[in-house]
């Protein structure tokens, strides 16, 4: 035996199969078989496999599975339920109106077209929402979809609070930015007068920043839903802010991947740079793809019913649409043969962000209805008088309607082309069995967006990495053109500084001079002494 | 992803949001089988799937006995009826780099594409339009052929080769440690190597020539064109591509479970770099 073993370690000369015939080796010397030479085959096979498959320590938990096991732990406090013991009381109040909503038949549905996550994953997200209605004082609930990102996914959900529970947190921080506003503007007076004082009158300058369009009011226009966002079914929840008319202009600008972290200073190396970090990104291009990709079957959602002029300003019909009681559901067929019967239920994103009134008017801070953040996507119908959605042209007061609205006020899907292809795809989820089947609607312009409609039940999701398609290339704006030198005058006249040898010979000639007064100083003295003396 | 593990395969997967309705998983786990029955083939994967504008295509590969050599593609319209696809080759791939925009669906469309070309006439030289068509189908075989060179992935250990050359599926790969399934070092391409004939000797030197035989995706450019994310509470890790997005690699570590699949759009992301 010891005699083959040295001849083996002589011709062997790979250094992985060396070591597996010292693996094989020495398990036959330590175990001792009968009859080695039988069982060599399968003992190669079990040394192969040990060699790939380390042996766990039956004492300690595996170090590198510790985030693992945290994570399980974690997953396993959203099963548990809240306060034990109480039996039947419990059964019953769950069992009555929660503002969670049934994602499981959602996630069947959008199974049946193909889309979405596992099963399993989408009970743990139910779980995860049912946690997230516990937490906060919750009015409506909605799975809203998943964006993925480069070191984690956010999982994002869409809610209404319940009537006055807005929390103070959004309008906090609006008040420390106004606050800062004002010690800004207070300290450059402060500079100014120091300035005034200096000798030199630093011109000031010319530049003023455009003013800050404020953003929509709470429950309004592209903030009408408050957005919550995880990374994993068992994380905390965290809320997105309000997004601002400024960010959604930047958010079209840029195309970004998102990183997975909230806080994350996105967008450090974008031009124009974007407002706000990787939570504003991520608000804004969720307010875009609602805007752009929600949509309902014809009839399904209808505008309350207002009494008064729908031209009046201040009248907020055309804002709240509720479910209509009476919709009996279009057929799976026509809904997937024509667009027709699909209509936007939210409001679009306008290109262009102006404020109508004239600048001297605009005050910061202020925040009437009559102030224009006009939001409108390029590709649908321009949307009808509104408060708040005025076309630019437009002087205040006036009002337009559209000829191409539906008849309950909801914007119809725009037909055509754009990008040389449709923006909407249609298809039955399974062709083998049509009478059983959903109309699924995909979106080409921001592949991710699914929606599907059957009998009275629809729904929409997004599960995507957050961008728009573009069959061109992205390009980013340019830089702005190079701003122009002040203007030489009378008061400022360029020169050049001056070369060093001009400074050393200057230096020089003063140096000479204070010599020679210094000798004439000391004459001067040595005369006085000589004086004094005498 | 392996045709015999389809079902868990595509739960696994489905983290990109993108999987398979019930109908076509029915349809596929019985037309692969005879699928594999005619062609021969060792092991077959079910690529993915290019959505169309009008219709969505379903991509099947099969592989022979040398994991390596060239894979015979298939593609199918109804997940039932699979048509062989001819194999790629340079003159397609620059033909169809000029075709931008989805795919229509239809395998017969044709792509038209005005090109300049110099056209002599005895002494004359001049220049003339021409109009070229270019076949959807043309532009699927191109395309499937870029994805898989540039974006296959298979994970270290997964195949190993011999001294006679032929690559062989490892039997007793058990699936990548934690740490390890969180490199991209651990994962290869799954193609033949380019770029290991580049590599120092000092590197090579620490290969294992049995099993280190292909390009990792350590060294991708543009860097960072990877996305490593763990899911499921850290018990899967999941790799995505994002200069083809829609591709999504999963990997179960400490199990022998992995795949890629691919779902999208079949268009290169060339804004990459901005995006990152």
């Amino acid at each position: 035996m010891d005699n083959k073993y040295k001849v083996i370690t002589a011709k062997v000369s790979d250094r992985a199969e060396y070591e597996h015939l010292a693996n094989l080796l020495t398990k036959i010397l330590n175990q001792r078989p009968e009859d080695p030479l039988f069982l060599l085959e399968s003992l190669n096979r079990t040394t192969q496999w040990e060699w790939f498959h380390p042996k766990l320590d039956t004492l300690r938990d595996d170090p590198e599975m510790q985030p693992t096991y945290e994570m399980a732990e974690r997953q396993k406090a959203l099963f548990g339920r809240s306060g034990s013991g109480e039996g039947e009381q419990e059964m019953e109040e769950e069992t009555a109106e929660t503002a969670v909503p049934n994602i499981m038949e959602k996630a069947f549905y959008f199974e049946q077209a193909g889309v979405g996550l596992s099963s399993d994953e989408s009970f743990r997200v139910f779980m995860a929402l049912k946690q997230l209605v516990e937490q906060q004082p919750i009015h409506t609930c909605r799975f809203w979809g998943k964006i993925l990102g480069l070191s984690r996914s956010y999982l994002v959900a869409e809610v209404e609070f319940r009537e006055g529970e807005e929390e103070a947190e959004g309008e906090e921080v609006e008040e420390m930015t106004e606050g800062g506003e004002g010690m800004e503007a207070h300290g450059e007076e402060e500079g100014d007068e120091d300035e005034d004082q200096a000798t030199d009158v630093i011109p000031k300058p010319t530049w003023k920043p455009p003013p800050v369009i404020p953003k929509e009011d709470s429950r309004t226009g592209t903030n009408r839903y408050l957005y919550f966002v995880c990374n994993e079914p068992g994380r905390p929840w965290m809320r997105l802010p309000h997004v601002t008319p400024i960010q959604i202009v930047q958010a079209r600008k840029i195309r970004k991947f998102f990183t997975g972290y909230l806080d994350a200073p996105v967008i450090i190396i974008s031009y124009p740079p974007f407002p706000g970090n990787e939570a504003n990104y991520l608000r804004a291009q969720i307010a875009r793809i609602s805007a752009a990709t929600h949509i309902s079957p014809l009839g399904f959602y209808q505008f309350g019913e207002e009494e008064g002029d729908e031209e009046e300003e201040g009248g907020a019909g055309r804002d709240s649409y509720e479910e209509n009681p009476d919709f009996e559901g279009i057929p799976v067929l026509e809904l997937v043969d024509s667009m027709a019967n699909w209509v936007h239920h939210t409001q679009h994103i306008l290109p262009q962000v102006t404020d109508g009134r004239k600048e001297e008017r605009l005050r910061v801070g202020e925040q009437s209805e009559d102030v224009n953040a006009d939001f409108h996507e390029s590709g649908a119908c321009r949307p009808s008088s509104e408060p708040w959605f005025k076309l630019m042209a437009n002087v205040e007061g006036e009002s337009q309607r559209h000829p191409c609205q539906g008849p309950s006020g909801l914007m119809p899907l725009r037909t055509g082309e754009i990008m040389h292809m449709a923006p909407w795809t249609a298809r039955l989820s399974c062709t083998l069995s049509p009478q059983y089947s959903v109309a699924v609607v995909r979106s080409n312009l921001w592949p991710g967006a699914y929606a599907y409609a059957s009998g009275k039940k629809f729904e929409n999701i997004y599960i995507g990495w957050g961008h728009k398609y573009s069959p061109e290339n992205f390009n980013p704006s340019l830089p702005a053109p190079i701003q122009h030198e002040y203007p030489s005058g009378p008061d400022t006249i360029e020169m050049s500084d001056p070369t060093v040898e001009e400074e050393q010979a200057l230096k020089a000639a003063q140096e000479q001079a204070l010599a020679a007064a210094e000798e004439e100083e000391e004459d001067e003295e040595e005369d006085e002494d000589e004086d004094q003396d005498d | 992803m392996d045709a015999e593990s389809l079902l868990l395969a595509l739960e696994l997967a489905s983290g990109s949001g993108q999987g398979l309705s019930p109908d076509r998983r029915a349809s596929l786990l019985t037309s692969l089988m005879l699928v594999k029955r005619d062609y021969r083939f060792d092991r077959v994967l079910f690529w993915g799937r290019i959505l169309g504008l009008v219709a969505d295509y379903y991509i099947a590969q099969g592989v022979s006995e040398d994991q390596l050599a060239p894979r015979k593609t298939l593609y199918s319209l109804n997940c039932m009826e699979w048509s062989l696809l001819p194999p790629a080759t340079k003159e397609m791939e620059t033909q169809t780099s000029v075709v931008k925009g989805r795919f229509m669906g239809d395998p017969s469309h044709e792509y038209e594409h005005t090109e300049l070309q110099k056209v002599n006439e005895g002494e004359k030289v001049f220049e003339e339009e021409v109009v070229v068509q270019i076949k959807e189908e043309t532009r699927l075989v191109s395309v499937i052929d870029q994805i898989d060179k540039a974006v296959a992935v298979i994970p270290r250990g997964a195949l190993f080769k011999t001294p006679f050359g032929p690559i062989n599926v490892n039997r007793t790969f058990e699936g990548l440690s934690l740490s390890e399934a969180k490199k991209l070092s651990s994962y290869f391409h799954f193609r033949e190597p380019v770029e290991l004939k580049n590599k120092t000797l000092l590197e090579k030197a620490e290969l294992d020539p049995s099993l280190d035989f292909m390009d990792s995706l350590e060294h991708d450019i543009p860097k960072g064109s990877w996305s490593v994310q763990m899911e499921r509470g850290n018990a899967l890790v999941v790799l995505r591509s994002l200069l083809w997005p829609g591709l999504t690699f999963y990997h179960a570590p400490r199990t022998k479970n992995y795949g890629y699949i691919y779902v999208g759009t079949g268009e290169k992301n060339l804004d990459l770099p901005f995006m990152l």
